[in-house]
């Protein structure tokens, strides 16, 4: 039998493994976007498994919204990166360091 | 489920301001292209703004508690809040008008984005549930990275937004990974049964559940922490603020941080107030390393925004503090902060924005030398604004680093209160600079100032507001008070 315990150990393996997605990689942007998206299926994961545990639907209507906006995010993180691309010409991590002081 | 359980009337503003704004966004689209840029969108904004501010005033205080089958939650703090950001975006507005226009930036685009953004923040903070404040938070959000890109052909900015954005979204990811850990312990997303469960956990004792509650209020402040710049989560915002275009940076320094400091209050406060013992130690770290890293980090910088940025991070330090003191003296403090703050970033950035001019960033700090010589008047407006942000009597940031400090004391962190002074007077110094620029240094430019009519009445109104609330600062204080005493 799969308890919830099981789904939890997924959902904070997907949550930290997009968090090291993020801050170890250097290389790509796009990898960047693929994080933020796993980051937000790992909470989805949580959510739905609490909510079939719990019996309250709840958990799952807000699952439909974290996957609605996660859609727009990415639309907005996308439309971000063809506009640095071409004023850029890359999209390396490496090169985002035209701003410090 | 009935329809008087909707009381659509509580959120009569914001659904005005909806409706508004999709009428604006249509109306410029089918307006043909104009050499002057969007001018109707912008007094259409401006009309729009003013209505909803004026019916947030005419409700103030009535029809409160739930509304919209709980996920709505009107209520005196929510209406002092909503007020002060419409008040943000109209300056804001104001402000930026001449800049985008000498830039060919005056869009309906910017406009409409910030409208939406604007709403975003009256629905996070009239939040009732943990997903209106999801919802909230995002629809604040995701106009504004588009807004901090808007200038498409600058390199900064759009490294500006992609930072700014990948930032966002983890701080996103984290309050969401925080939000499910406290569905999954209390069983409800709305924000009073939350409170509820959570106090029967802390009353009960039972270990395990409380175990999941502190691991899941640690994501949370981590959340709100990233969205509101507190160190060590900061590394975005002296990036974000240097980079973006001045009326971006001025909008998102003042009604973006009262909305987060509304979500602050309803997590915080609303839901997880039981759990006070653990989420103040978090919070106070979080308030000394602001305090410290802002303020030490500010005195290096030579861009004015990117010191005003770090000044930013060095006030979230002070909020954090006041939120730290909890009570309704520490709320109110926070809440009384965080409104002079927003203010005075106003008038500030304000400042930079009436330097520049078509061809020119008025971004160094060396560019307010010699002010005093071009324009007396608007050299004394930023000498107030710099010395109220410095702290110094009587100008109203006196009193809220004042009020802050008194419900720190009270709280019993003597040490604490003793480490915010001893930082706020290293802080004085990077704003006592640039009033030194202003009065003792030679302009190099001696390019009279000549503002639009609307723009430097708004700067004097915005300056002479905190002379004039810094010497009769107890009425705000009393509102602030009276809000949040239940």
């Amino acid at each position: 039998m799969i308890s919830l315990s099981h789904f939890l150990v997924l959902g904070a393996l997907l949550f930290s493994i997009s968090v090291a997605g993020i801050f170890l990689n250097r290389k790509n942007v796009i990898i960047l976007l693929m994080s933020i998206e796993l980051m937000l299926l790992a909470v989805n994961m949580n959510f739905v498994a609490f909510s079939h545990y719990l019996g309250d639907t709840a958990g799952q209507v807000f699952v439909f919204f974290i996957l609605t906006v996660a859609a727009a995010e990415s639309a907005i993180g996308l439309a971000i990166l063809v506009v640095m691309f071409r004023n850029r010409n890359t999209i390396n991590v490496d090169d985002l360091d035209s701003l410090n002081g | 489920m009935t329809f008087a359980m909707l009381k659509i009337a509580a959120a009569g503003p914001e659904i005005l301001v909806l409706v508004g704004t999709c009428a604006i966004l249509m109306v410029d689209v089918f307006r043909s292209p104009r050499e002057g840029g969007s001018t109707l969108a912008y007094w259409l904004t401006l009309l729009l703004l003013l209505a909803g501010g004026v019916l947030t005033v005419l409700g103030f205080g009535q029809n409160a508690g739930l509304a919209l089958n709980g996920y709505f939650l009107k209520d005196s703090l929510g209406d002092l809040l909503k007020v002060f950001i419409y008040l943000a975006t109209f300056v804001t507005f104001v402000y930026s008008r001449e800049y985008l226009r000498e830039r060919g930036l005056l869009k309906g685009e910017f406009f409409v984005l910030g409208l939406f953004s604007m709403l975003g923040m009256l629905v996070l903070v009239s939040a009732g549930s943990f997903l209106t404040i999801f919802l909230g938070l995002e629809l604040l959000s995701l106009p504004l990275y588009a807004m901090v890109a808007f200038d498409r052909d600058s390199a900064v900015a759009s490294e500006a937004a992609m930072k700014y954005f990948v930032m966002g979204a983890i701080a996103t990811g984290m309050l969401l990974y925080g939000m499910s850990m406290l569905y999954g312990a209390t069983g409800s997303l709305d924000l009073a049964q939350v409170s509820a469960a959570v106090h029967q956990v802390v009353a009960g004792h039972a270990d395990q559940q409380q175990l999941v509650l502190v691991f899941g209020t640690v994501f949370v402040v981590v959340g709100v922490a990233f969205k509101l710049g507190a160190v060590p989560f900061h590394m975005w915002l002296p990036d974000v603020y240097q980079g973006s275009p001045t009326p971006v940076t001025l909008f998102l320094s003042a009604a973006p941080k009262l909305a987060a400091f509304a979500m602050l209050m309803r997590l915080l406060m609303g839901a997880l107030e039981p759990l006070v013992g653990q989420w103040q130690q978090m919070i106070a770290v979080l308030a000394v390393l602001s305090m410290v890293v802002g303020n030490v980090v500010a005195i290096s910088q030579t861009n004015i925004k990117r010191m005003l940025g770090y000044s930013a991070i060095a006030h979230v330090g002070f909020l954090f503090l006041g939120m730290m003191a909890s009570e309704p003296q520490g709320y109110s403090a926070a809440l009384f902060y965080m409104i002079t703050y927003s203010m005075m970033s106003l008038g500030s950035l304000g400042m930079v924005l009436l330097l520049s001019r078509a061809g020119f960033e008025a971004e160094r700090v060396e560019d307010f030398k010699g002010l005093n010589e071009r324009s007396p008047w608007f050299a004394a407006m930023m000498a107030i604004i710099m010395l109220s942000m410095a702290g110094a009597p009587p100008f109203i940031g006196f009193w809220a680093k004042w009020e802050v400090l008194r419900a720190v004391v009270f709280a019993g962190q003597v040490w604490l209160a003793i480490l915010a002074v001893f930082f706020s007077i290293i802080g004085a110094w990077y704003y006592l600079r640039v009033v030194w620029f202003m009065y003792f240094e030679k302009a190099r430019d001696v390019t009279p100032l000549v503002p639009t009519v609307g723009m430097g009445a708004m700067i004097s109104v915005n300056g002479l507001a905190l002379l004039c609330l810094g010497v009769f600062p107890g009425s705000l204080m009393a509102v602030c008070l009276m809000v949040l005493s239940r």
